[in-house]
């Protein structure tokens, strides 16, 4: 019995996180937010060097052959530091490859993938809210309509585009009748587009299904994690301030009613860490309950997300309000885990559906 | 990550199991006997076996075992799989005989440590008081030395199984002129003897779990005092490294839930089950979320008991996370009662608490019972904030405390 995690896994996030502080401090981190991109190359080169753009893609193909659990206590520590850049839709475009694809297809990606000089995305939702493999409408084969909620569709290479019976399929960036719309996107350090595609063609993965509803769950995970890594982040920054800002002669730590909410904002995120956890380590280990974890983790850590981002800015008052005050960026992220890849409502349905009742 | 005991202690499994198999129920004539007898007879030989009072030293009557959260955690897998007696519950085998054993006398440890591991001798506790709660350390129950005895008045309060325990561990001012903190000792008293008085109180659900206490020129000899003379307040904090149940509470709490979807199963709104309604489900996949972390967390806990890691906050966090569910359960129960929620707590006890309308209309009430016994939520969330987060303790609390 052992649900910890690992020495190694331990180091691997000392690792990112040590490399985070130094690549991408929180100058840097508002460089790049407030810039037109949200895309820095040197931090991507640097992660990617680190090997994050390949952790999970088999060893054979370049990539470092770990666990999803991995790769999520990785996506923790981004979300922790608030790290801008393509890392989630990246790393779901080469699972989605290395679950889905032929072997054409691995080898022509895989490597290129795994280095980081090739940058993937998954376009997956449609109108209304339609996120999921069996709510696509997009017909395969030469594509024609329009994908919303793209992340970094200007950086990326390849696109891995959800199609109608829940396939995938590959776009090339330079591809015919595709147009890139950037949207004004609330969290500035993961931007999104809008891709449209116009007799676009595309080319299917043959275990594009399995690929699909396996790339589902692991963007929910993922997005789990980087809930609990930016939630504990915040509830770090809302206890810093209130040992440092005084008012009547006191730091503001000293009176109850902040401390309280201070207490109920940790007893909100601290137990969610093993959700998380074990609905990555479920998704490589114990697959009869993975679907299942995978949404209540995305929609209980994201809504404990966004909740503590509220009241973070409550916390820090007046300042807590303005575009100055880092707490803006977590909060924003706090916004784009809970609501991209369906809301908790959403995703809280499909686990009463799974569970019979 | 691992989730499996492995080989070694699923051999142990085993053993317990095989164990089990062949000691309860209990067969023959001793199958005839009343359940406390039947406990008794099977905690002896659990004892013996190794698999009770494992953190007890064999010359008080325990196993004396190497301390081994998992192993402890599958043995109380396997008798909760059988219901098989485990140690006496109470807040003797709880509470008392850990400070005894790390704090008591030897004489004390032979005299009170052997009768209640075996269930034979009850406790209660003495510390709160009508005009000390959560500054518990402000009591007033004088106990003064009268010759080879302390006489002992004054007013306890809250105090479960007052009217069946044969002694109480009590919390007694003693140095008066001492500063708060410092003027408190620890001593053992006998509940039956004159000057005593018990008196039940009536709770909101209608039941009576636990009393008021009266002392009236009350006895008890010079060295019945666990500690020195004014350390009562630092032995009445003794903890002892222990076996920690860390998903004790979770199981509780997965049952609760379990018990809510049957409930929301068997409840109609407008004619059809419940469980069929939209906010109805989204509301339970809410709580499931919380008590499914909360369950996680536990293992995790386990996971580092076993290492010898500390798990950090969370420990601190616990009663509340459960409080906090224990709420949020309750509320949605009497939402799917409906109507029924009119009627009054027919269920008077904690028992049956899962069973029927009654039972939800109870649990109603005691989740908030649990929410104030122990440390009311409030004072939690000072732990949380002060110890957990270092925050700056509260002004008024560090001033009264003179530090």
């Amino acid at each position: 019995m052992n649900f910890d995690l690992s020495e190694e896994q331990e180091m691997l996030q000392e690792t990112v996180r040590n490399f985070l502080e130094n690549e991408c401090p929180a100058t840097t981190l508002r460089e790049i937010f407030d810039g037109d991109t949200g895309f820095s190359e040197s931090l991507w080169k640097g992660m990617a060097e680190m090997g994050l753009a390949g952790l999970h893609l088999p060893e054979e193909h370049g990539g470092a052959g770990l666990e999803i659990l991995d790769l999520a206590i990785v996506s923790e520590v981004l979300g922790y530091m608030g790290t801008p850049g393509p890392f989630v839709g990246h790393a779901l475009a080469g699972l989605a490859i290395a679950t889905g694809g032929s072997d054409a297809q691995k080898k022509k990606w895989l490597a290129a993938l795994a280095t980081g000089d090739a940058i993937g995305t998954v376009a997956l939702a449609e109108e209304g809210g339609a996120w999921l493999p069996d709510q696509w409408s997009l017909e395969g084969g030469s594509l024609t309509g329009s994908k919303n909620h793209v992340l970094f569709a200007e950086q990326a290479d390849v696109i891995v585009v959800g199609v109608a019976g829940g396939g995938l399929a590959l776009v090339e960036k330079d591809a015919s009748g595709i147009e890139i719309k950037d949207i004004d996107s609330a969290d500035r350090t993961r931007r999104l587009c809008q891709v449209s595609f116009a007799d676009t063609p595309s080319e299917a993965l043959p275990e594009g299904e399995a690929a699909g509803t396996q790339l589902r769950d692991v963007a929910l995970v993922l997005l789990a994690a980087d809930a609990f890594g930016g939630a504990s982040r915040l509830i770090e920054m809302s206890v810093e301030y209130a040992k440092t800002r005084e008012q009547f002669g006191v730091t503001i730590g000293h009176f109850q009613a902040l401390k309280h909410q201070l207490a109920n904002m940790a007893v909100e995120v601290e137990p969610a860490r093993g959700l998380y956890w074990y609905a990555a380590h479920a998704m490589d280990h114990v697959h009869d309950e993975s679907e299942r974890t995978a949404a209540v983790a995305k929609a209980h850590i994201t809504d404990r997300y966004m909740q503590v981002a509220r009241d973070a800015v409550e916390a820090h008052g007046g300042i807590g309000f303005t575009w100055e005050c880092d707490v803006q960026i977590w909060f924003k992220r706090a916004m784009f885990d809970r609501a991209w890849m369906g809301t908790p409502a959403l995703h809280r349905e499909r686990a009463a559906v799974m569970a019979g009742w | 990550m691992d989730l499996s005991y492995g080989e070694e202690l699923e051999g142990y499994r085993d053993e317990v199991a095989k164990f089990l198999g062949e000691n309860w129920p209990l067969q023959g004539e001793e199958a005839a006997l009343g359940w406390v007898e039947q406990a008794t007879v099977f905690r002896e030989r659990a004892i013996a076996a190794g698999y009770l009072c494992r953190n007890i030293p064999k010359s008080y009557g325990g196993s004396e075992q190497e301390p081994n959260v998992l192993k402890a955690q599958i043995i109380r897998e396997e008798f909760g799989k059988l219901q098989a007696p485990t140690e006496p519950r109470g807040i003797g085998t709880m509470m008392l005989v850990p400070t005894l054993l790390e704090r008591g006398e030897e004489w004390q440890k032979q005299k009170f440590v052997p009768p209640t591991i075996k269930g034979e001798m009850a406790w209660c506790q003495g510390y709160s008081e009508p005009g000390s709660g959560s500054d518990l350390a402000s009591l007033k129950t004088r106990g003064e030395l009268v010759g080879d005895e302390w006489v002992i008045n004054g007013q306890k309060i809250w105090t479960s199984g007052a009217k069946t325990a044969d002694y109480m561990f009590c919390l007694t001012r003693t140095e008066p002129e001492q500063s708060k903190h410092a003027g408190i000792s620890y001593l053992l008293i006998d509940m039956k003897q004159p000057g005593i008085d018990v008196r039940p109180l009536r709770q909101m659900t209608g039941g009576a779990d636990f009393c008021e206490v009266f002392f009236d020129d009350v006895r008890t000899p010079k060295d019945w005092i666990v500690g020195q003379r004014g350390e009562g307040w630092l032995v009445s904090r003794t903890t002892l490294k222990h076996e920690r149940n860390s998903i004790g509470s979770t199981q509780q709490t997965r049952a609760l839930f379990a018990g809510l979807v049957a409930l929301a199963k068997q409840s109609k709104i407008d004619g059809k089950p419940a469980i069929e309604d939209p906010g109805i489900r989204q509301r339970l996949a809410a709580v499931e979320g919380y008590v499914t972390a909360h369950h996680h967390s536990g293992y995790r806990t386990l996971t580092k008991d076993a290492k010898g890691e500390s798990p950090g906050n969370i420990t601190m966090m616990n009663k509340l996370i459960s409080t906090n569910i224990g709420h949020d359960i309750a509320r949605l129960a009497m939402d799917l009662i409906g109507d029924n929620g009119l009627l009054g707590p027919g269920a008077r006890s904690m028992a049956g608490m899962m069973g029927g309308t009654e039972g939800w209309i109870s649990q109603y009430m005691y989740s908030l019972g649990i929410a104030v016994a122990g440390g009311t939520a409030n004072i939690q969330r000072n732990v949380i904030g002060e110890r957990a987060l270092g925050l700056p303790r509260d002004a008024a609390a560090e001033r009264s405390s003179g530090k």
